[in-house]
């Protein structure tokens, strides 16, 4: 496979997809699957093969459109019209949609989601550009949207240093949560010397709430693959890896049959699209541990041991899997690559904040009208997340929270709502951008409850190797239970302060360190609450129930 | 951990167990060339073949992968998806993500705590249902997510579930026979399709 192959793959598919008529689309993601996409594209197949429409009409499963509460969802694309989304899509809806507006060519009336609709104007789509429209168990569809032609740019074109300074001057910094520049990380790898160095995608997305991996692992493989190869080739990697958590089984299939085509094809394993480059990719299945998300933890999972993390420095960059300089990043971080190598690093450092650039996925759950997944550019406020992307708190409720980045972010008030969402703005409000989660909590939600639980996540995730994650945790999660049974005295939340604090500043690694910020954001933000608990001895939002009575203190 | 069938070694024909499963484990060791850092792929395997890692099991990948069985031992428990016991006949697991939680999932568990009586990571005396609780389903969209045997089903209350479990429980022969698989092995196939 080499440049010109490359093109004329892409135009025989492109002109193999002109031939139909019409293609429907249908979501074949864990969330539509969920809610009966099966029946739904088998009923379409099989309406097709009777009407003897094979020629004309084409169905394909595609990866995430995004409304996932709405699914599932099938996009009609007649040639020459405008395409159309219908939501909750039924086996009997779905025979309706091919008489009517397939062969008949009069869209249905109902059950159509306008495009114009701020849940998809808001957004600005980068990593998610071919989510929902390609096929992601075809390499064809990818090649056919410009798939690879960043790594043949790359190879043909660049030398690993211009590699590396084309994605630092994008701005890119790491989606996994910290936001550490991706370009100056790559740089510290290269810089290594030559020898044995890895490349590893850390898809082991463990905060519940958020699946913005799951989705890009399984709506475009590919993609990640790409931005993969071309890091193995900016740093002088030949073996990559792929961290997929254990959740995640059609992930890791349809990345699994996604590296077995593309090795076939000659876009991995040894040389490269006809260059010099060899790389590999193998997939690595997590086996439900949160801590392996950070990054040393990872690694000692992938090397078959308990994923404990170990002390740093020496960083991943200097002494990673097997001791050998490691480049590990977010598979988000990951879906970034091609875009900025094909269309620049200027024009992905126009989107954006000065600080923050580019897009961020969101995993947008809890109380809202609009749950899913949305791509948004860096910069705008959780207003319009929540509001026009989310379309506000269902059932006439009013907003409390966002939570966002999971057990290490916290919860962001209604007063903050017009703060633009970049790493920085977040990190002054005490939370984190994390790695995409956002949960939107109303009036009935009670801050010390949620607090309490993302507690007893850490308390249960922590890893045991140190003391002051080990024990803090659970101590806090006691006085919270406290609380929130309406035992709780003064102290005890005096001691909750003094412990988050403890825990955050002695802590190994990132769980600990971040696990008491849940706390200290709704501490910070919603005391009143914490004080109607122990003062009035009531929940305010009608949650927790207050049946236990303080001890008498000992004086 | 009591090593009772210390001559585990050779091909899978020999295994004094005689049981073919072992094959399906010693096909992973061998695409892996016995490397002691596939511990992991090697134990996924074992818990798909068997349903949960038994102490015999985990001697065995312990002896092949020349690792000491306590090495085996803490790998084995300290990830949440190998289970060391066998689980009932139907599995029940609640989503406790963040979402599902801010739906109501606690009033699910404590809904089937009090009909069943068993609590997450139990199973019923009589080995008919066992009820777990998942980090994160990462179908949030659909809060609150349970997910019954095989099926995902989304938009779900405490009452919902206990009476689709009871349905499941008393139906005619209680459905298809389970050989006890873990709650872990259910979720994958559940989003297999």
């Amino acid at each position: 496979m080499n440049l010109i192959e490359l093109q004329t793959m892409a135009e025989a598919e492109t002109e193999k997809q002109q031939v139909f008529r019409c293609r429907l689309l249908c979501c074949a993601s864990t969330p539509c699957l969920s809610s009966g996409a099966t029946e739904v594209i088998n009923t379409f197949k099989q309406a097709i093969k009777v009407g003897k429409l094979d020629a004309e009409v084409q169905v394909v499963s595609t990866g995430c459109m995004g409304p996932c509460s709405r699914g599932p969802l099938v996009k009609v694309q007649v040639k020459g019209e405008e395409e159309v989304v219908y939501e909750k899509v039924t086996p009997a809806f779905a025979r309706e949609i091919l008489e009517s507006h397939v062969v008949g060519g009069k869209p249905v009336g109902k059950q159509v989601l306008s495009l114009d609709m701020p849940f998809f104007s808001k957004q600005t789509r980068v990593v998610l550009s071919n989510s929902g429209e390609v096929d992601p168990e075809r390499l064809e569809d990818y090649v056919a949207r410009g798939g690879y032609g960043a790594l043949a740019h790359t190879l043909t074109e660049m030398t690993p240093e211009e590699v590396c300074q084309e994605i630092t001057k994008s701005g890119l910094r790491g989606r996994g949560g910290a936001g550490f520049p991706t370009g100056l990380k790559w740089e510290m790898v290269r810089k290594e010397p030559v020898g044995r160095k890895f490349v590893v995608a850390n898809g082991d997305e463990g905060d519940p709430g958020a699946y913005m991996d799951r989705t890009l692992m399984e709506s475009d493989p590919h993609r990640v693959l790409e931005g993969m190869a071309i890091a193995g080739y900016a740093v002088g990697a030949e073996q990559g890896y792929i961290y997929v958590r254990g959740e995640y089984p059609v992930a890791a299939r349809r990345l699994q049959r996604a590296i077995r085509t593309a090795e076939r094809r000659g876009f991995l394993g040894t040389r490269v699209l006809d260059s010099g480059f060899n790389f590999r990719i193998d997939i690595r299945m997590g086996a439900g541990a949160f801590v392996c998300g950070e990054e040393t933890a990872l690694m000692a999972s992938i090397m078959g041991r308990r994923g404990q993390p170990v002390p740093r420095p020496p960083y991943p960059a200097q002494k990673g899997l097997w001791a050998s300089p490691t480049l590990l990043n977010n598979v988000e971080t990951f879906g970034n690559i091609a875009p900025i190598i094909s269309q620049g690093s200027d024009w992905y450092a126009g989107i954006g904040t000065e600080k923050s650039k580019g897009t961020k996925l969101f995993a947008l759950a809890g109380n809202v009208e609009n749950t899913g997944l949305v791509e948004v550019p860096m910069g705008i406020t959780l207003r319009e997340i929540v509001f026009d992307i989310g379309g506000g708190i269902p059932n006439g409720l009013a907003f409390k929270a966002a939570q966002t980045g999971g057990p290490s972010g916290g919860c962001i008030p209604s007063e903050h709502l017009d703060t633009p969402v970049d790493y920085d703005s977040l990190r002054a409000l005490g939370s984190i951008m994390g790695s995409g989660g956002l949960i939107v909590m109303d009036e009935k939600s009670c801050m010390v409850d949620v607090a309490k639980f993302f507690m007893e996540f850490c308390m249960d995730e922590s890893c045991g190797k140190c003391v002051p994650c080990r024990v803090g945790t659970v101590q806090m999660h006691r006085i919270l239970e406290k609380v929130t049974q309406g035992s709780a005295t003064d102290l005890d939340l005096k001691n909750l302060e003094d412990l988050c604090r403890l825990v955050a500043e002695t802590s190994l690694c990132g769980l600990g360190q971040t696990a008491p910020n849940p706390v200290l954001s709704t501490l910070r933000y919603f005391r009143d609450e914490y004080e109607a608990h122990i003062k009035d001895r009531v929940c305010p939002a009608g949650v927790c129930h207050i049946t236990e009575t303080p001890l008498r203190a000992l004086v | 951990m009591a090593i009772t069938k210390p001559q585990a070694k050779g091909d899978a024909q020999d295994h004094p167990s005689g049981d073919n499963r072992y094959k399906m484990v010693d096909r992973t060791l061998q695409r892996f060339h016995y490397q002691q850092d596939a511990l992991i792929e090697v134990l996924h395997t074992a818990q798909e073949a068997f349903g949960f890692l038994d102490d015999d099991l985990l001697v065995y990948v312990a002896r092949q992968l020349r690792l000491p069985p306590s090495w085996v031992y803490g790998v084995a428990t300290f990830y949440h998806f190998f289970s060391l016991k066998p689980n009932g006949e139907h599995t029940c697991v609640v989503c406790m993500g963040t979402a599902c939680y801010v739906k109501g999932a606690a009033d699910i568990v404590s809904g089937i705590q009090k009909t069943f009586g068993i609590g997450p990571g139990e199973t019923t005396p009589d080995d008919k249902l066992s009820l777990a609780t998942a980090r994160c389903l990462g179908s949030c969209g659909l809060a609150p997510v349970v997910v019954v045997d095989d099926d995902v089903v989304g938009g779900q209350t405490a009452a919902s579930t206990v009476e689709r479990l009871k349905r499941l429980l008393a139906g005619p022969n209680g459905a298809e026979q389970k050989d006890g698989r873990p709650d872990e092995v259910e979720l994958q196939e559940a989003e297999t399709v």
